[in-house]
């Protein structure tokens, strides 16, 4: 069924259709859609789940972490200032293999009070152990929640499905809803290898000395190792009954690109717009949108990326002192694979500022412009 | 006839705690949980958040309990909770008792917003808060239920805790919670019979249980039983139920209320008090004791 529905909703459908059993969230703008249409949802008994109204999202995430430990499938949405509170229990979840799947509306961290989007909230998780999925459009947000509880299920590694503030989460899509029986034979229930039950009693999470500790850090990288094939797979899989793929990175007109411009979330349709009109001036551009940042999908990176004479990475984000975050991904990503291919980092767009085509053909242009980079950072659509 | 006598066990023979735990000698937070397990039975699942009785159940592979235990977050003991029964019913199982275990850092302190919000939804666990008055885990730093007078290494002889305990209890009966009692481990069967009582009643029920701790106290081990009974006598911490936050019931009324001099001359935390500072503790005592009174005769 084809229904004109916004980002947000995008998420409770997708979490709807996975048959979530119990969700715990707390509103933030401009998550709140999320979890109202799911309120709905679950007062009208369309989905049969506990819905556990919160005080704040630390609660949230760990009422989530719980109730998977019990054997339920989890279901939570964020953004923001609410995913930063969480962050303890984000290391809890993916440290105790809780495969809770969180949508997060990307939106700029205060202060200054933002409800606009960057990435600075979900790329500053990146060391959590969270499989993380960036999202370009309606239809990829409820197709990527559904493939996120399989993946995460399979290798028990909680998933954040993001997307960008107003920019995705208040904009409406037609958005194809597929059919809850063929979700279900797409999706199996969640039934984990071990669970907290009182017929089986163990304890989890208790102190750990350095005899063991290691050894489960060690396992959870083996296992975040096996999802890049295991997201093909399940995108196929998910290609063959729902008609649409769903990969690691998505590539435009790279085939034959000699520059290729790396954007994330939704800024990457826009490139696309950008690639057009720089091959319309003979210019060979491409567009590299990276969908999963972790774990990182270095084969296809260097596969694509390596083709090409040059590299812009667009970053909706910054580490403080050093680059954007995807730019030195993308260089470590290359480093010793390809050490002719020179990279340009840009940054814009934070804190909400419109990224326009003609940004992305004026970071083309300066790209191609220069040899090698000259800055460390060039900014775009900064007033000094 | 010879009539024989034989001595009655007031509480079950089974044990779902085992030997081979890691507590302190004299440590109160321990029976504590055995009387409690042996109330509530093998169908009762743990959220543990951080507290003297992460360590005490042993380290990762052990476990020296016979129920399932989630050690969760510091500040998440009731969330968890929440998440937990919440898990289980959705897989079928409506029929454990789920059990937030923390101590008094992680009830009046960190753990006070999640406590607040689970109570105020009426989220179904029972929440057991054992009280042993400071950060004991860490070694010994004042929360914000250390008494008034009291030495720990953050609140120096010098400058001891110069606020009174908060009252949890009162925080509680505010959120309207069908069930909560006060107990100590001086009175087991006290503590049984409550236990069991709210193991029927579904909704948020809050245990406050009073759990001496020899090494933060500065007690000897053996006193810890004696000090948890004194402390009922002298009516420090009397021994009630509160149902619908409203309705109060008194357990225990000492015949004779007894001075509070004997009870902190046994414990090092309060060597250094003098008279006067005993007057000002006996004077919050006497208070405490008197609305509880009137909130009992009020019901």
């Amino acid at each position: 069924m084809k229904k004109v529905i916004m980002g947000n909703h995008a998420l409770s459908y997708g979490a709807m259709l996975s048959r979530s059993q119990v969700i715990a969230a707390y509103p933030i703008t401009p998550q709140t859609q999320v979890v109202e249409l799911l309120s709905e949802m679950c007062a009208s008994k369309t989905l049969d789940a506990k819905f556990i109204k919160v005080e704040s999202e630390h609660s949230a995430m760990a009422a989530c972490i719980a109730a998977s430990l019990a054997g339920a499938r989890t279901f939570t949405a964020t953004s923001s200032q609410g995913l930063t509170l969480m962050h303890e229990l984000l290391h809890w979840a993916s440290g105790g293999r809780m495969p809770v799947v969180m949508g997060n509306i990307n939106r700029a961290m205060a202060p200054g009070w933002s409800i606009w989007t960057d990435q600075n909230d979900s790329l500053s998780q990146r060391d959590t152990g969270w499989l993380q999925f960036y999202c370009a459009s309606n239809q990829e947000v409820l197709d990527t929640v559904i493939q996120a509880f399989k993946v995460s299920e399979r290798l028990l590694i909680p998933s954040m499905v993001v997307l960008d503030a107003f920019a995705l989460s208040h904009t409406y899509e037609v958005v194809d809803i597929p059919d809850q029986e063929k979700v279900d034979a797409y999706l199996p229930p969640f039934n984990p290898p071990v669970r907290l039950t009182p017929s089986d009693p163990h304890a989890f999470g208790g102190l750990t000395g350095p005899d063991h500790y290691f050894e489960l850090r060690y396992k959870l990288q083996i296992d975040m190792e096996k999802v890049p094939a295991l997201v093909e797979d399940t995108g196929r899989e998910y290609e063959k009954m729902f008609g649409r793929h769903l990969g690691q990175v998505e590539d435009y007109r790279c085939e034959d690109a000699e520059i290729i411009l790396v954007t994330s979330g939704t800024a990457g349709y826009t490139a696309r717009v950008g690639v057009d009109q720089l091959r319309e001036e003979g210019v060979k551009a491409g567009n590299l949108r990276m969908k999963m940042f972790r774990p990182f999908p270095f084969v296809k990176v260097r596969e694509i990326l390596t083709k090409a004479k040059k590299v812009a990475v667009v970053d909706r984000n910054i580490s403080y002192g050093h680059h954007g975050i995807f730019f030195e991904e993308v260089k470590s990503a290359l480093y010793g694979f390809d050490h002719d291919l020179p990279v340009f980092g840009f940054i814009t767009g934070l804190g909400g500022r419109d990224i326009t085509p003609g940004m992305f053909k004026e970071m083309a242009h300066l790209t191609l412009a220069k040899d090698k980079p000259e800055e460390e950072i060039t900014w775009i659509g900064v007033k000094r | 006839m010879k009539k024989e006598k034989t001595m009655k066990l007031s509480l079950p023979e089974e044990e779902l705690m085992c030997s081979g735990h890691l507590a302190c000698q004299g440590c109160g937070a321990t029976p504590a949980m055995r009387y409690v397990l042996k109330a509530l039975g093998q169908k009762t699942a743990l959220c543990i958040p951080a507290c003297c009785w992460s360590v005490i159940d042993g380290p990762f592979p052990y476990s020296t309990l016979d129920v399932p235990i989630f050690h969760c977050a510091f500040e998440t003991a009731a969330s968890s909770a929440s998440g937990l029964k919440a898990g289980l019913e959705m897989v079928g199982d409506s029929e454990t008792t789920v059990v937030a275990w923390a101590g008094d850092g992680g009830t009046f302190d960190i753990g006070i917003q999640a406590l607040s919000g689970a109570a105020e939804r009426n989220d179904d666990f029972i929440y057991v808060c054992y009280d042993n008055e400071a950060y004991m885990n860490t070694g010994i730093q004042r929360s914000s239920a250390t008494p008034y007078g009291a030495w720990t290494t953050t609140t120096p002889v010098k400058h001891f805790k110069n606020r009174p305990k908060k009252d949890i209890d009162a925080i509680m009966a505010a959120h309207r919670i069908p069930y909560q009692a006060t107990a100590t481990i001086g009175y087991p069967e006290d503590l049984f019979k409550k236990m069991k009582k709210a193991k029927d009643i579904k909704g948020t029920r809050f245990f406050h249980i009073y759990a001496p701790c020899p090494s933060g106290w500065k007690s000897r081990p053996e006193d810890t039983i004696k000090l948890s009974r004194m402390v009922v006598q002298n009516c420090i911490f009397p021994l009630y139920e509160v149902e619908g936050g409203e309705k109060y019931t008194l357990n225990i009324k000492p015949r004779e209320k007894k001075p509070i001099d004997d009870y902190l001359r046994l414990q090092g935390r309060f060597r250094h008090l003098k008279d006067e500072d005993i007057q000002v503790m006996q004077a919050e005592v006497d208070h405490n004791w008197e609305r509880l009174l009137k909130r009992v005769e009020a019901k």
